[in-house]
């Protein structure tokens, strides 16, 4: 093996390892040590991997491998795990002060599976990888486990994305069934039919995943955990994955007719519809992640438009992004103890790095020039234009949201508080946990690094480094004209000074993720807790009452017989006893009269016939062999004649 | 080898029998040794073990028994039965090290046990349908007497009904065997001659009919919908080592027996009837786990899911009977599906069992609602618990994925219809997350203060348990490598 193949197995198997192993340990002092120096590694490792481009496997199961591999896609997503896992890695270890050794081992644990999953290359492997992840991310959300509603949001989470991974094993089967094996690079080869079903497989799974339309409700409890979590997992892993997996199954979406506009309409949509519902929110983690949700839209959106370059400089970019702005939330939400928006009007002033940091990231949300996701974001709507006018105007106004949501974020973060609005911020303070009213120096650092990928990034999707990597993907570079690049700077600027001078509206419905977890409660989960309820009732009233009804009817069925036993069969043998003794006695008197004389004459008939039997017996060998003969033919005739 | 394998155990349990005086310790550690002596031995065979050819046997054992109906005492391995014996003896040497510290009736407790053991060794092993059938009763009756005699709750009804129900299920099984052998021509009630013959191929009503007696018998013991109604009680009052056995090893000799006896013998019947055996299994999955999540006793529960565990198996070998040139090598997948789930589950629900009676030990109850925030007075159970909950949910990483996404892939591919019971994966993972939060988060309360962590004997028998379906999870190809041969001439013969 190689030096670069045994760093691509290294790179999925010493984060996993270490992290099996730290949660299940109690090494609580030297846990973030060790699982620093970990993803440290780690990400050096994928550095070596996406700069050496191996490929692995070991043969696994259903007659296809566990492989992972590195090419231009991966080259790009894997790094960015990596690092992005780093730097919250980091952030944490000065923030989380409890059970540290779980909370790093489940980190890393989640870090390996996003990192198997960014690498790999068959549906096994995804498959692995993806259902991992879920499960991790329920035991973060769940993190705090005191509390109900956090381990509760865990679950949702967990079920939903699982409910979308169905699609996984759907296409699984449909891909063995289609002939083309179960690699990722082969799913377009399956057979006409087939090849749909596994296209919607993916789809759905990479929807649920990536928190799209109609599965985004998850992603609003998911901020029940830790704020370094929502950082990891709604940023650079786990709903970025889902954009992933769309952007590494391009060929096959669009191998049919319908999968690849399907997807980027979807993704348009959710863009649109998250956005609206991230203008609306009061708590800076919801609108950051109903924010994600609909960032995410514009990958899923550059997935079905064939632009897999634009995509990806889109999920790079906005993993740095929603870090840095996830982290900043998470450091206010530790030192004033509230996330409520309302409670964190003029925080910028107060804590200056994490402030300005968090205004590049909010500024880079909005898509202001030349900031990362104003380029990526373009290079997706260009693709859009290309395919439909109808599409890049869903786009243009989602992106208009978007600016719409960050710019609340300003607003917030820098406005100058009157003095007499003093009282009503700090009635906000400690809400939701005891604020240390301190940011330390290992939280700070990531934001740093995090806020220079958010304003540099873009270089991925402008030329001429832009180029490099569209060719590299097997793409021509596709890039916006000037006028549709200045007409997204005029929304971006225009709708940040709107907000500005305006405050945005919060319609109920927006407020609410647009009922979709209501929705879901009543129309799937109820309905199938009441069916449990009835069919277990039914067991036990119906089915097991009529196993215990067939043994009480066998039982009375064995009384019935006693009793016929007892009454009718032994009372009538007592009777014919009686009878008999009657009859013997009837029988002895006829007897005499009778049949005596009967018998005489019957014995002289007999008499008779041995006479007669005896003339046969002569004694004589050949006369016997003649009579066997005669037997014997008049038995194969009867034999054949009845037969 | 196998004899020895299989009546290891039973000499040592006549020998416990045989000293009245042994003291209760020496009597547990006793059934320690020869468990792990025995599991050494399978670990011997299984390092020696090479695929055989088609149709035939590994390590063939073979003596005049009853030749006046042509049976005979005779003993095989191969890939569907291998990994059986070697998770039996797992199962088995977890219970002995988690019983070192009761106090009941030690060497009564040894010796039914291993007497137990013998039984479900022997039927894995038998290539004799007398020879199976003799092991598939007694093991009915060891059963009976472990739940009737260390159970707990209404103990003597549930052991009661365990043993009529399943007993009247062997009846219907031996009903199909004498179809069989009467069928076969000449009389015979080898399982390798039969297998060969398939004596009922071309009379379509005749070789229905006996398999319908068949899988009544064999459905009746693996459960599945409607006849699994005896389980729950079972579980419920047996004693932990009790149901560990009955979940992961009893319930294996009905799902075997699908693959050992109705498949490869009545080929042609397995393929008319093969629909209904699907939808049995459907119906098993989809019935079991909604049931299970109703329910409000953790024990109760698994030994719904059991049912839910079990679908998917029978649906496995049901598709396996949907016979169409292109679809041979998913029909394998499945059936390896099957067998791997076999050992899988015994595994994992072996553990879930044991770590069930740890509640009633500690608190006297099983009703999860009674606990809440367990997780903070006892870490180390709600880790463990948290490994066999997500195991058996199918999560990948551990063996229940690799047995359920193979089920699933090679059948879903032979009939896209069975797509229908993933919606168990999802059940089961809704409950076991219900049942988590319910039992170990939020704040610790009820009958969770004061509660006891896991004591050594717990960790010993129930880690392991864990860590092979993990090690299966992470590197099942050395199980696969074995299931895998057998698998494909399984569904080689259900397609002649």
């Amino acid at each position: 093996m190689s030096m670069s193949e045994t760093a691509l197995w290294l790179l999925v198997l010493l984060p996993a390892v270490v992290g099996g192993g730290l949660a299940l340990s109690r090494l609580e002092r030297a846990a973030a040590a060790v699982s620093l120096a970990t993803a440290f590694t780690t990400a050096a490792l994928s550095v070596v991997v996406a700069l050496e481009r191996p490929r692995v496997s070991v043969p696994f199961m259903a007659g296809s491998d566990l492989a992972l591999g590195v090419d231009a896609l991966s080259a790009l997503v894997a790094p960015t795990v990596a690092v992005v896992s780093l730097l919250v890695l980091v952030f944490s270890a000065g923030e989380i002060r409890e059970s540290q050794a779980r909370f790093h081992g489940l980190m890393l644990l989640f870090a390996s599976a996003a990192l198997l999953t960014a690498t790999a290359e068959t549906l096994p492997a995804l498959l692995f990888a993806w259902e991992v992840m879920g499960a991790t991310s329920f035991a973060l959300i769940g993190f705090w486990w005191r509390d109900d509603h956090r381990v509760s949001a865990g679950i949702t989470a967990f079920v939903t994305t699982r409910t979308a991974d169905v699609g996984l094993y759907v296409a699984a089967g449909a891909a063995l069934a289609g002939g083309a094996g179960l690699s990722l690079a082969d799913l377009p080869a399956a057979s006409e039919g087939w090849r749909h079903v596994v296209a919607a497989g993916v789809l759905v799974a990479a929807l649920g995943k990536a928190a799209q339309l109609p599965f985004s409700f998850w992603l609003s409890g998911a901020m029940e955990g830790p704020s370094p979590v929502s950082a990891l997992l709604h940023s650079a892993a786990m709903v970025a994955m889902g954009g992933y997996l769309l952007l590494r199954t391009e060929p096959l979406l669009a191998s049919t007719s319908w999968a690849a506009p399907a997807a980027a309409w979807v993704g348009a949509l959710t863009a649109l519809l998250l956005g609206a519902v991230a203008v609306a929110q009061q708590d800076l983690k919801q609108l950051l992640a109903a924010s994600t949700s609909a960032q995410l839209g514009f990958v899923v959106m550059g997935a079905g438009l064939a632009s897999v370059s634009g995509g990806a400089a889109h999920l790079v970019a906005h993993a740095s992004t929603k870090a840095l702005l996830f982290l900043a939330a998470g450091a206010w939400l530790t030192a004033l103890g509230t996330k409520q928006l309302a409670g964190l009007r003029g925080v910028a002033r107060r804590w200056r790095l994490v402030g300005w940091a968090a205004t590049a990231g909010a500024l880079s949300l909005a898509g202001v020039a030349p900031l990362a996701l104003w380029a990526t974001k373009d290079a997706v709507l260009a693709a859009a234009l290309a395919e439909s006018p109808w599409l890049y105007a869903v786009g243009l106004a989602a992106a208009a949201l978007s600016a719409a949501y960050a710019g609340k974020i300003l607003v917030i973060l820098w406005r100058q508080l009157p003095e007499r609005e003093h009282a009503q911020v700090e009635a906000h303070l400690d809400e939701e946990q005891r604020g240390t009213r301190h940011v330390g120096m290992l939280e700070q650092t990531p934001l740093v690094a995090l806020a220079l990928g958010a304003v540099v990034l873009g270089v991925l999707a402008l030329p001429p480094f832009g180029d490099t990597v569209a060719r590299a993907l097997g793409e021509e570079p596709l890039h916006p004209t000037p006028l549709e690049m200045a007409a997204s700077v005029v929304v971006a600027l225009g709708v940040l000074a709107l907000v500005w001078w305006r405050p945005v509206p919060e319609p109920g419905w927006a407020l609410a993720w647009l009922g979709l977890e209501r929705a879901t409660q009543a129309l799937v989960v109820r309905p199938t807790l009441a069916l449990a309820e009835a069919l277990a009732r039914f067991d036990d009233r119906v089915l097991d009452r009529g196993v215990a009804g067939s043994a009480a009817a066998a039982l009375g069925l064995a009384r019935r017989a006693a009793t016929f036993d007892d009454r009718v069969l032994d009372g009538a043998v007592e009777t014919t006893s009686r009878a008999s003794l009657w009859t013997a006695a009837r029988a002895a008197r006829d007897d005499d009269r009778w049949f005596d004389g009967a018998v005489e004459g019957l014995a002289a008939q007999l008499r008779r016939l041995g006479r007669l039997a005896r003339r046969p017996q002569t004694g004589q060998l050949h006369q016997y062999y003649i009579q066997a003969v005669a037997v014997l033919a008049i038995g194969v005739l009867l034999l054949v004649t009845v037969r | 080898m196998l004899s020895l394998i299989v009546f290891l155990p039973l000499a040592a349990a006549l020998a416990l029998l045989a000293l009245p005086r042994l003291g209760d310790t020496a009597a547990r550690w006793a059934w320690v040794a020869v468990a792990a002596a025995d599991l050494a031995l399978v670990i011997a065979a299984w390092l020696r073990y090479e695929t055989p050819t088609a149709g035939r046997l590994a390590f063939e054992e073979q003596a005049e028994w009853i030749p006046g109906v042509n049976s005979s005492y005779h003993l095989g391995v191969d890939g569907l039965s291998l990994p059986l014996i070697a998770m039996t003896a797992v199962i088995f040497l977890a219970c002995a090290i988690f019983a070192l510290r009761e106090t009941d009736r030690a060497r009564l407790q040894a010796a039914l046990f291993l007497f137990l053991q013998s039984m479900s060794m022997g039927l894995f092993v038998a290539a004799d349908l007398i020879l199976f059938f003799v092991f598939f009763d007694l093991s009915i009756v060891g059963m009976y007497f472990v739940i009737a005699g260390w159970g707990h709750g209404n103990a003597a009804r549930s052991a009661m009904k365990f043993f009529l129900y399943t007993f009247l299920g062997s009846l219907a099984l031996l009903v199909g065997f004498i179809g069989l052998y009467i069928a076969a021509d000449p009389h015979t009630f080898d399982m390798v001659e039969l297998a060969e013959q398939t004596p009922l191929a071309g009379s379509s009503l005749a070789g229905g009919l006996v398999l319908a007696a068949i899988l009544i018998g064999l459905a009746v013991k693996t459960p599945t919908v409607p006849f699994h109604t005896w389980l729950p009680p079972a579980h419920t009052d047996a004693p932990a080592i009790g149901s560990a056995v009955l979940a992961g090893v009893l319930l294996k000799m009905g799902t075997y027996g699908f693959v050992r006896i109705a498949m490869p013998m009545l080929p042609e019947a397995w393929r008319d009837w093969a629909w209904v055996i699907i939808v049995v299994g459907i119906v098993s999955v989809v019935y079991g786990a909604l049931v299970a999540l109703a329910q409000t006793n953790f024990k109760r529960m698994v030994a719904y899911t059991s049912v839910n565990h079990m679908g998917y198996i029978v649906l496995a070998v049901g598709a396996a009977g949907l016979v169409a040139d292109d679809t041979t090598q998913a029909r394998s997948v499945a059936v390896t599906g099957a067998v791997t789930q076999m050992v899988s589950h015994g595994l994992i629900t072996g553990a879930l069992f044991l770590l069930a009676s740890v509640l009633q030990d500690r608190a006297a109850t099983y009703d999860m609602d009674s606990y809440g925030g367990l997780a903070g007075p006892a870490p180390r159970f709600a880790a463990f618990f948290a490994v066999g909950a997500f195991a058996s949910l199918g999560l990948p990483g551990l063996s229940g994925f690799i047995a359920e996404f193979q089920i699933f892939t090679g059948s879903i591919a032979a009939a896209p219809v069975t797509a229908i019971a993933l919606v168990g994966i999802l059940l089961t993972a809704a409950l076991f997350l219900r049942a988590l939060q319910r039992i170990f988060t939020g704040e610790t309360r009820g009958r969770s203060v004061g509660f006891t962590d896991l004591r050594a004997a717990e960790v010993w028998s129930v880690g392991p348990l864990l860590v092979l379906s993990l090690l299966i999870g992470v590197f099942p190809r050395p199980l696969l490598a074995v299931i895998e041969p057998a698998a494909e001439v399984a569904v080689e013969l259900v397609g002649r």
